[in-house]
Order: C-alpha cells, then sequence, then structure tokens
C-alpha cells in the first residue's frame, strides 16, 4: 500500500493500520462532517436517493468482496435482492415476526441460497460460473413472477415499516440514520476483511488459485464462503429495502438489476470497498439527475428526448459501462487516488 | 399422440432458430472465447433492418433479407474493430460485461428507434398451416427448419473445406500457431463476429415470422442460447444443433404438458446440472484444471 513519503511502519500493528497519516484522518473527520450534515442540507426528494445509495452499497459492497477480491462473477444480486426482500415482507405481514428478526432471518437465507448456487464455483471457472449465475437470475426471477404463494396471490406484497414502541419510521431522514449505521457497519466489515487471514485467502484465489491451493487455502469452501457473503448482503440489502418502499414487486428484481449491480462495481472500481460505494452512488444519483432534468427540459426543444427518456437511459447505461471497460477499468476508486496523488506532489508531475 | 407430435413439430421449430442463434455465439467463442452477451440484439436489429428495407422503403423480399445480413455482418464487424479489439488480453469479466454494456445500448438504440410497439410480422414468409395426416405445423416453422438446416450445412463445408474455415479453426485451437502460418489473427476475429452478425439477422427474421412480429420481444428468445451452448458444448457447431433442438423440444414439452411458466426456467434448471456434472457439454472440447 502507498503511504506518503517518510512514514515508516516499524511494526507490525502500524503496517496493519486502516489509516497511517494525518491527512487520513483529517478526510476521515471531513466525511464524518460530511454524513452529519448531509440530512439537514437536502431536501427530502433527494435524501430519499441517498437512501437508496446507502442501500445499494450494501449488496454493492458484497458484490465486490466476491468480483473484485475473490475473482468471481456473479450475473445474479437482483434475484438475492428478491430473496432477501419477499422473505422478510412474508415473516413480517404473515408470520408477524418482529422487523430486525426477520431482516436477520431474510439475509440468512439469502446466504444459504447463494452458497447452493455458488456449488457450481467448485468446479468452474470464469465464464461458466457467469452463465451458472445468470441461470440462477433467471430462475429465481421466473419465481418471483409465477409463484403466487409468495404474494399470496395479489402480484405483489406489502412490508411493514419498523416501529420503535408506537412510532413508525416513516420519513426519509429516520431512514437516513438507521441505513448510515448499517452501510457503515458493512463498509467497515468489509475493509476489515481484507486485514483478516480469510479475506487474504479471497485474494489469494484471485490471483492465482492453484497457487492458493498449495499453500493451503481450501478453495472450494472459500469459493462457496465468498458466493454466501455476496448473497447474504445482496439479501440484507433487500431486505431493508422491502421494508423502506413497503412493497415488493417482482419488477425491481429482473436481470436489468443486476447488470446495474455489476456496473456499479466496474465504475466504482474492482477490488475496492470504497469503489462500491462510489458506484452505487454514480449509478443511483446519475439516472436520478438525468430524469430531473428531463423533467424540466418538457417544454423546452429537447423535448423528443424526454418521450425517449427510457432508451436514451438504457443506451447511456450501456456506453458508461464500455466505457469505464475501455479507458478507466479500475473505475472511480483509481481516478480518486490518482487525483490526491496529483495534488500531493503539485506543481511537480511525479 | 397428436399432441405430442404437434409439440414435437413445433420444438423443431424452436430448435432450428435456437441452433441457428447459438451459432453465432459459439462462433465468437471458438475465435475470440468472448462469451456475447449482446446475442440477441444481433437477432433484433437484423430483423428491424429487414423491416425496414422491405416495409418502410418497399424493397423487394430478397434484397431486404440481404441488406438485414449485410447489416449484421457491418455491426459485427463495427464491434469487433471499436470495442473487442482494445480487449484483447484483459479478464473474463470485463470481456463479459463489455458485451452486457453493448446489450444495453443496443436494446436503447431499438427502443429508441423503433419504439416499444411490436410491428406486424413479415409476410413474404408463407404463413399458412401444413398438415400431415392429422397433426398440423405453421409453414413458417417448415420454412424456418430449413433455412436453418442450408445454413448450418454452409457454415460445416465451410469449416471443412474453405480456405478460411480452416484458418479460423487453427486460430481456435491455437493462436501463435495460427499466426506463425502467417494467418492474420485480427481478421479471423473480424470474420467470426461478422459470421455472428449475418447468423443473427437471419434468425431474427425466422423468428419475427413465428412470433408475434418484429420487436424487442426477440431479445428476450436469445436468452434461452445459453442452455443450448452449455448443453451442446461452447466451442461445438454441431453441439449447436443438437442442443438447439433438444432445448427446442424440451421448451414445448413442459409448455404442453405442464405450463408456460415452467417452460422458462426448465432448461436453466438443467443448465445447471449440465454445469455441475458434464461442465464442457456433449460435444465442447473437454480442457482439463482442477483446483
Amino acid at each position: 500500500m502507498a503511504t506518503a513519503t517518510g512514514v515508516y511502519n516499524t511494526t507490525y500493528r502500524r503496517d496493519f493500520a486502516l489509516r497511517h497519516t494525518k491527512a487520513e484522518y483529517f478526510r476521515l473527520a471531513l466525511l464524518a462532517a460530511f454524513v452529519v450534515v448531509l440530512p439537514f442540507s437536502l431536501s427530502e426528494y433527494w435524501l430519499s436517493y441517498v437512501n437508496l445509495i446507502l442501500l445499494a452499497a450494501i449488496a454493492a459492497v458484497g458484490l465486490n468482496i466476491l468480483t473484485g477480491y475473490t475473482g468471481l462473477v456473479s450475473l445474479a444480486t437482483a434475484g438475492f435482492l428478491g430473496v432477501g426482500a419477499y422473505t422478510t415482507a412474508n415473516l413480517t405481514t404473515r408470520a408477524h415476526w418482529p422487523m430486525p428478526l426477520s431482516v436477520i432471518a431474510a439475509t440468512l437465507l439469502a446466504a444459504g441460497i447463494g452458497a447452493l448456487f455458488g456449488l457450481p464455483a467448485l468446479r468452474l471457472k470464469g465464464l461458466y460460473l457467469a452463465i451458472s449465475t445468470f441461470a440462477a437470475q433467471v430462475i429465481l426471477s421466473n419465481r418471483f413472477r409465477g409463484w403466487a404463494y409468495l404474494t399470496q396471490g395479489h402480484g405483489n406484497i406489502a412490508a411493514g415499516y419498523p416501529t420503535i414502541g408506537t412510532h413508525h419510521m416513516k420519513s426519509d431522514f429516520e431512514w437516513y440514520w438507521l441505513l448510515l449505521v448499517v452501510t457503515g457497519l458493512v463498509v467497515f466489515a468489509g475493509v476489515n476483511l481484507f486485514r483478516t487471514g480469510l479475506g487474504r485467502a479471497f485474494i489469494a484465489i484471485r490471483d492465482q488459485d492453484i497457487a492458493a491451493e498449495v499453500m493451503g487455502v481450501r478453495v472450494g469452501a472459500y469459493k462457496v464462503l465468498a458466493f454466501s457473503i455476496a448473497c447474504g448482503l445482496a439479501g440484507l440489502s433487500g431486505a431493508l429495502q422491502a421494508h423502506y418502499r413497503t412493497i415488493v414487486t417482482w419488477e425491481n428484481y429482473e436481470i436489468g438489476t443486476s447488470f446495474t449491480f455489476v456496473a456499479m462495481i466496474i465504475v466504482g472500481g474492482l477490488g475496492s470497498v470504497a469503489g462500491a460505494v462510489y458506484g452505487a452512488a454514480f449509478m443511483t444519483w446519475v439516472p436520478a439527475y438525468i430524469t430531473k432534468i428531463g423533467q424540466s427540459l418538457q417544454q423546452g426543444s429537447f423535448s423528443f428526448l424526454i418521450r425517449k427518456l427510457p432508451a436514451v437511459q438504457l443506451t447511456l447505461f450501456g456506453l458508461v459501462l464500455v466505457v469505464f471497460l475501455l479507458f478507466e477499468p479500475r473505475g472511480l476508486a483509481r481516478l480518486w487516488q490518482r487525483a490526491k496523488e496529483y495534488f500531493r506532489i503539485w506543481p511537480f508531475r511525479y | 399422440m397428436t399432441k405430442f407430435l404437434t409439440l414435437t413439430l413445433n420444438g423443431l421449430g424452436n430448435g432450428a432458430i435456437l441452433a441457428l442463434t447459438a451459432l453465432g455465439f459459439v462462433l465468437i467463442y471458438k475465435a475470440t472465447e468472448v462469451i456475447n452477451f449482446a446475442q440477441g440484439q444481433f437477432l433484433v436489429i437484423g430483423a428491424f433492418m429487414v423491416y425496414n428495407a422491405n416495409v418502410t422503403w418497399g424493397w423487394p423480399p430478397w434484397l431486404s433479407v440481404l441488406f438485414g445480413i449485410a447489416s449484421g455482418i457491418a455491426l459485427g464487424m463495427a464491434i469487433e474493430r471499436v470495442i473487442l479489439r482494445r480487449l484483447i488480453g484483459e479478464s473474463t469479466l470485463a470481456v463479459i460485461m463489455v458485451t452486457i454494456g453493448l446489450a444495453s445500448a443496443l436494446g436503447g438504440v431499438v427502443l429508441g428507434t423503433w419504439g416499444a410497439e411490436p410491428k406486424p410480422r413479415p409476410t413474404f414468409i408463407p404463413h399458412g398451416r401444413v398438415n400431415f395426416g392429422d397433426v398440423g405445423v405453421g409453414a413458417d416453422r417448415l420454412v424456418a427448419v430449413a433455412v436453418a438446416a442450408v445454413v448450418l450445412v454452409a457454415v460445416g463445408l465451410f469449416f471443412q473445406h474453405s480456405r478460411h474455415g480452416v484458418a479460423m479453426r487453427a486460430v481456435a485451437d491455437d493462436q501463435q500457431a495460427a499466426m506463425v502460418q502467417g494467418i492474420s489473427v485480427n481478421r479471423i476475429f473480424a470474420m467470426a463476429w461478422a459470421l455472428a452478425g449475418a447468423c443473427g439477422a437471419i434468425a431474427g427474421v425466422l423468428l419475427a415470422s413465428m412470433s408475434g412480429g418484429y420487436g424487442l420481444e426477440l431479445e428476450a428468445f436469445a436468452i434461452f442460447v445459453f442452455p443450448v451452448v452449455i448443453l451442446g458444448g461452447l466451442d461445438s457447431v454441431l453441439g449447436t444443433v443438437v442442443g438447439g433442438v433438444i432445448v427446442g423440444l424440451l421448451v414445448e414439452y413442459t409448455k404442453g404438458y405442464m405450463s408456460v411458466d415452467s417452460s422458462q426456467i426448465i432448461p436453466f434448471a438443467a443448465l445447471v446440472a449440465i454445469l455441475l456434472v458434464k461442465p464442457y457439454g456433449l460435444f465442447g472440447q473437454v480442457r482439463i484444471e482442477r483446483v
């Protein structure tokens, strides 16, 4: 890891530290101040998008652990969001479980099903695995659509707001704090994971699986474990999303959403926990902003763009993905790193 | 019994289209080791180009179909030249994601240009029913089977006997050895994408006549290409025929005897099972790589 000049790590403890320099602590303080001030300075409309970003970030961090760090592809994130959402909705409205318990149950169930679909990873690599997860997504979204039991035949199912005593948590402001804590914990756990043996085993599998096996990493077991971590976090995100939106319909869990999540980690930066958060922010905020601009252009001379908005968004989504892969395959996280470097050594080039 | 025979004939019709779509997919994988998630868009764009030429501009059918094939070839070559060639040597994930991005971008362009409303199906392919005893089948399905058979045989002969076909096989086998023999690998890659575009256009028109007409729904059909290629083997031309027919029949039988819903997932459940038991498919080349 590159740190500033003149910083020497003389103990293992120091070497393991997440932050090394005063500048890094300063940035952390800035970030903390930012997240505290944010909900007071945003309108309800934009705050709801911040909440969606936090929700997406949970699943994106999980997917990045699987794809960016362990080197396994999953095209089934949306399916597992759905598993989490339907589980918690059914447990709270039909079995009357309390919400925290049902969210945990949803997370565990998604992790379990994820491990099941991860089993082909024991034998397969790369593109075969991608096709296998694609099949998982097709099967799961078909079941969400067709299995009447899930929604008692209504086509969708309601999930209640969480309650504290007799108070219902409805407002975006309250949700912001809840999601901030959960997402913060997930990000913190994600960053720390790669300081442990488990995380390093994941990286070893990504870099050279045969060498990893020789060094005593149980490759098969760890691959399945990576799958269930990623799917579990997707389940957690889906379950919270269900209670945030209070309605679960199958349209939210189609293959397109899975592609969006893969796009998040590519745009944000593969193999970077912070990158997953940047990617979640980018892929949630930019379409929202485009829609907003679109609405303001309604009367202007660009109104043809508004009628074609879904087509424009699809095209832009595809182009963003292709452009990032061609020109900055390591995403926003790398751009941010380069920007920091640039200012640190300014006015020199290198 | 009549039901069984009807389902079988319908299934063979579907299988023919699937084999054609999968052929484009397999050609690309064989030559360039790229999994092309945009194969469905090749179908849609090829079909809409034929629609444009035939209906909007009033060209004769044979010219329209030629135009559709030509635009499929142009599209395939453009994608290879502008995007995929820059990604040679990149990770599998990057390549897969680029084709997914492409699929989305092309889908957006199609949606913007032709709209979400399906257009009426082509009139130059006969639609009447042909009866064998008491079993009836749409004439369009027979046309599909015939065209697919011609194309697949032609591609098979191309691989066995033509200079370029042999060169393509050489590149698929060992790129460096092929380069040493003076084969231009870049040209082979372009050729594979061009052939895939052409196959997509042909399959797209046939599919448009068999299903509701020209529309974005054609793209949804293309996801069945994955069970086909996994069953047949990702790099086997013969496998596309066998896999296409098996999956086509499987879809029709489950649709007829179980439900439309399960016909969507049975092929994919089979896919996962095959991946666990025999990942290289029936005819795929086995590359032993164990961890």
